[in-house]
């Protein structure tokens, strides 16, 4: 058995400690605590299910060391729902269009949805398709799905609320960056 | 019917906001005290014989709780089964091998099975397994498995021949001489994942009696009598209180994990979970039969078909499972949605030491739909005819006979699709290129598909519904639910029937003990049969309720409307009393609201095979899809600009799914000619998203989803099925599409950007 070792970070709001071997990914240390709204699909960072907010950015949990994460902050589509307003009306609005079938890419694919929106994207089609390319859904075909992320972009310009422009816009696909080990553009 | 209040509208599932807030569980998010983990060590060789199998080192390794082999198992061997209540023999259940022995078939066949405390110990467990293989030849294509002296595959059945299938009309060889032209080509389609975003997984216990009781998702919770045949039970030891499944796509119809899963709980008496990874499911899991297609239609110059051939062999890979059935769809479908007075089609099936074929969304209609399609513009380009003009002009018609010589009762479509599909395709001018250089190409498809299963499998459903004290209502079905809304779709015409709001129906679904049986989410079926079990219960109980209102406001059942938790007298809407207060007045007569509907579908007898007539399947759905690409003819690449999808759904009870079908199907049948296992003798070279590429949000174009109700459908309020129907077109759309643009024929289902370079180079 490997060695465990203790880590401390914040999960949904939450200062968390746990125990766990050095090699972990977070989609493990994530789910073996029973966070099981992370979807493991591919654990090879290719399917984007286990896509979690880690200080302000999407990454693919699977392929994130949890050690790597010690100190930083992790939220997932659960703790989103109640604590952000963004990711709130993103699952309505994919409520409302039709955009979940099997439901199993849904949570990951809030989560790069509200990525995309907090790191001024715009209510443009071709946009929010490239913001979830790393998001695999087998079900819907994409289209209600990016209706959905497109009617919250129209809603948010039309409110002019402020978005989350302090944070880089980075391409979150590989997973790796934005996650501790690719250099994370936090304050 | 006029005024509807939930059928028709875009109506929230009711698992929805569960889904979207995370909460929803699936059969890997579960975890028991004293849990075990189970692996399975599957073959390394595609053809091999089992010499022997040494476990004893593996149960050795401390920490490891059991190693079953083929020996274990109390019935190893039996007939393939997919829930359908009565066994149709003639061939069409094949050998069912829990775990192997003699000759191993394929890769990644299971040899044993194994239980330890952790993941970690069970996969170390499985290294210590020690098989003793003679590795044979093997053969890998269905044509050479069907030649004389050719390897042979199993050590049971004597041939590799699995079926062989023929339906035909009129009379070929008198016509070849009257066609003005004759196009004669060969199409051979791809191996196709369902690529479902969860794997295969779940949980087994023992319950206080001593029930093996799982927790599997599975589109066939009758695989329950399986199970318990496997372990020589009795059918009601054995319980899956089942869960939705992350998609089907009929990958989850066979048994996956479950008959694993109860005989490592039996042989440890722990609970056990076991997952399969990315890698195992897509080298495992059955595929989309790959099928080599002979086409020779015979035409008049003005573009009148008349006559077709086709003859097909379908690589069933390494078990029988659900080929015979698929291949019924293939044969029947083969020559088309078109009126050809003279046709036939003959197919036959063999075992190779690919990966086993079973049912994959559309069901061997998908496979013959590509190269009908396909055929139909060679034939146009030859004739130098409209694709449009060339198909309206064959198209089936009401009334017209199926080539099995039977009439559908539901409404055909085709005319009024191809029209509005033209509408909308060429409501702008398709330009020669894009600004930037790319060559622009059209092309369209139409389809043909069925909903409902094969007659002769006399399939029925049952749907219960209760009325509660308060007004609301719960409703059991074992219906199983992948994720294309089947549970929400009766709660929505339950609501609908009984004036309630969605909310107030709670479906409570897929537990073999608990809930009325079914039957399979497969065949395009749930909505259709199901549907109409559901409007069976929900109006027995509205009848009672009717009666009943009727006394209290002095008029006649029938002059009652039921909207808004109401029940209304139909003229005088001041006349009402709250759906409650009648619930309750039911009540104190004694009476409870309670009703289990059935449905059954036509049923038929297995028809002569060499010579396939009548009703096969209840009904058939049409399609209509066209797509716009653009080319670089410097690369080869290709994008897919936009996607119109036509279909008769015949209502669309709720707008939502069944646009979400539609739009699921064409991308679905877009990765077809993008996705590749690339099969090597046997083995799948591409096992992971990486390598097996499926369609991303910007490979899928924007879909426009035409949906025409013509009400003409066996299902609730006139519907059809369109889950698998909408699997179609697509892929040959896309290959006529390439050819209207830089003027290449292909005639294979997978399309590489080096493909077209070749070809454009000539």
């Amino acid at each position: 058995m490997a060695e465990l070792l203790t880590l401390t970070l914040k999960v949904n709001g939450e200062e968390k400690t746990f125990q766990a071997p050095a090699h972990l990914s977070l989609l493990r240390l994530l789910r073996d605590n029973l966070y099981w709204e992370v979807k493991c699909g591919c654990e090879e960072g290719d399917c984007g299910t286990c896509t979690v907010y880690l200080d302000g950015r999407a990454v693919k949990s699977c392929v994130t060391l949890a050690h790597a994460c010690a100190g930083h902050e992790v939220w997932t589509v659960k703790g989103l729902g109640y604590a952000d307003d963004l990711t709130a009306k993103l699952q309505k609005a994919f409520v409302e269009c039709g955009s979940i079938q099997c439901g199993f890419c849904t949570p990951g694919m809030i989560v790069a949805a509200k990525h995309y929106l907090d790191h001024d994207g715009r209510a443009d089609r071709k946009a929010i398709r490239e913001a979830i390319a790393g998001n695999l859904c087998r079900c819907t075909g994409y289209q209600k799905i990016v209706d959905a992320i497109y009617n919250v972009a129209c809603e948010l310009s039309n409110n002019d609320l402020p978005h989350n422009s302090k944070l880089k816009t980075q391409n979150s696909r590989l997973g790796l960056s934005g996650s501790p080990l690719g250099g994370v553009a936090h304050e | 019917m006029s005024n509807f209040k939930l059928v028709g509208n875009k109506v929230p599932r009711h698992d929805a906001w569960a889904k979207a807030k995370g909460e929803q569980l699936y059969s890997d998010d579960y975890v028991m005290p004293n849990m075990l983990y189970g692996k399975v060590l599957r073959s390394k060789y595609a053809a091999a014989i089992l010499r022997k199998v040494d476990t004893s080192k593996a149960k050795a390794l401390p920490g490891v709780a059991a190693v079953l082999t083929a020996e274990d198992v109390p019935l190893n061997e039996d007939i393939t089964k997919f829930g359908q209540m009565r066994d149709v023999g003639g061939g069409f259940e094949g050998l069912y091998k829990v775990l192997a022995h003699g000759k191993i078939r394929s890769k990644s066949e299971p040899i044993a099975l194994v239980a330890a405390e952790t993941e970690e110990i069970a996969l170390e467990a499985l290294k210590l397994i020690e098989v003793d293989y003679e590795v044979t030849e093997g053969v890998f294509d269905p044509r050479e498995a069907l030649k004389e002296g050719a390897y042979v595959v199993s050590s049971e059945d004597q041939a590799n021949l699995i079926m062989e299938t023929k339906v035909e009309k009129g009379n070929l060889e008198a016509v070849w001489e009257e066609c003005d032209l004759i196009v004669e080509n060969d199409y051979c389609t791809s191996p196709h994942d369902h690529a479902y975003l969860e794997t295969e997984g779940g949980m087994a216990w023992l319950d206080e009696n001593g029930i093996i009781t799982l927790r599997v998702g599975t589109q066939v919770l009758e695989h329950y009598r399986t199970i318990a045949k496997v372990l020589k039970r009795h059918h009601n030891q054995v319980r899956n209180m089942s869960i939705p499944m992350g998609g089907g796509f009929g990958g989850k119809e066979d048994i996956t994990v479950e008959t694993y899963l109860a005989l490592l709980t039996v042989a440890t008496r722990r609970p056990v979970k076991m997952v399969w990874s990315r890698e195992e499911s897509l080298e495992a899991h059955a595929k989309r039969h790959p099928e080599y297609l002979h086409y020779k239609t015979g035409v008049t110059k003005d573009g009148k078909i008349l006559a077709q051939q086709a003859s097909i062999v379908m690589d069933g890979g390494a078990y029988t499972y659900l080929t015979p059935w698929v291949q019924m769809y293939s044969t029947i479908n083969g020559t088309g949605p078109y009126r050809i007075e003279n046709q036939e089609c003959v197919s036959r099936s063999a075992f190779t030491n690919n990966t086993f074929s079973s049912a994959n969304r559309g069901f061997g209609a998908t496979q013959v739909n590509f190269a009908y399609e396909r055929q139909m513009d060679e034939i146009a380009a030859k004739l130098n005819m409209n694709p449009y003009e060339l198909r309206l002009k064959n198209v089936l018609k009401n009334g017209d006979s199926l080539s099995t010589g039977f009439i559908p009762e539901g409404h055909i479509a085709l005319t009024e699709l191809l029209q509005a599909l033209r509408e909308k395709m060429e409501k702008t001018p398709k330009p020669e290129r894009l600004p930037d250089g790319r060559k622009v190409g059209r092309g369209i498809a139409i389809g043909q598909m069925s909903y409902g299963r094969l007659c002769f499998l006399h399939d029925s459903s049952r749907v219960a519904i209760r009325v509660e004290l308060d007004g609301s209502v719960t409703l059991r079905a074992g219906v199983p639910d992948l994720g294309g809304g089947q549970a929400s779709v009766l709660a929505q015409i339950c609501g609908e029937e009984l004036g309630l709001p969605i909310e107030d129906v709670h479906p409570f679904i897929m537990d073999t003990h608990l809930t009325p049986l079914a039957g399979t989410t497969t065949a395009t079926r749930q909505l259709y049969m199901s549907g109409n079990a559901c409007l069976v219960a929900t109006r027995y109980v509205k009848d009672i309720l009717a009666k009943k209102a009727a006394t209290l406001l002095s008029c006649q059942p029938h002059e009652l409307t039921f909207y808004d938790r109401k029940i209304f007298y139909t003229n005088d809407p001041q006349r009402s009393l709250p759906f409650v207060t009648v619930v309750g007045h039911v009540s104190n007569d004694g009476e409870l609201l309670f009703h289990e509907g059935q449905f059954n579908a036509p049923f038929s007898e297995v028809p002569d095979l060499t010579n396939i007539k009548g009703r096969i399947l209840p009904d058939m759905t049409y399609t209509a899809h066209g797509v716009e690409l653009a080319v670089d003819e410097e690369t080869g690449q290709y994008e897919l600009l936009r996607i119109v999808a036509a279909v008769d759904c015949g209502k669309a009870v709720n707008r939502n799914s069944c646009e979400g079908q539609m739009e699921g199907g064409a991308i679905y049948n877009q990765g077809w000619v993008m996705e590749d296992l690339a099969w090597d003798k046997g083995i799948t070279r591409n096992n992971s998203f990486a390598t097996y590429l499926i369609p991303t949000a910007l490979d899928a174009p924007e879909i426009e989803t035409v949906l025409l109700e013509s009400g003409g459908g066996l299902g609730p309020y006139g519907a059809k099925g369109v889950g698998e129907p909408a699997d179609n077109d697509i892929c040959p759309a896309i290959i006529n599409a390439l050819r209207d643009a830089i003027g290449v024929s292909f005639f294979n289902t997978l399309i590489k950007p080096q493909d077209i370079l070749k070809k454009l180079k000539g």
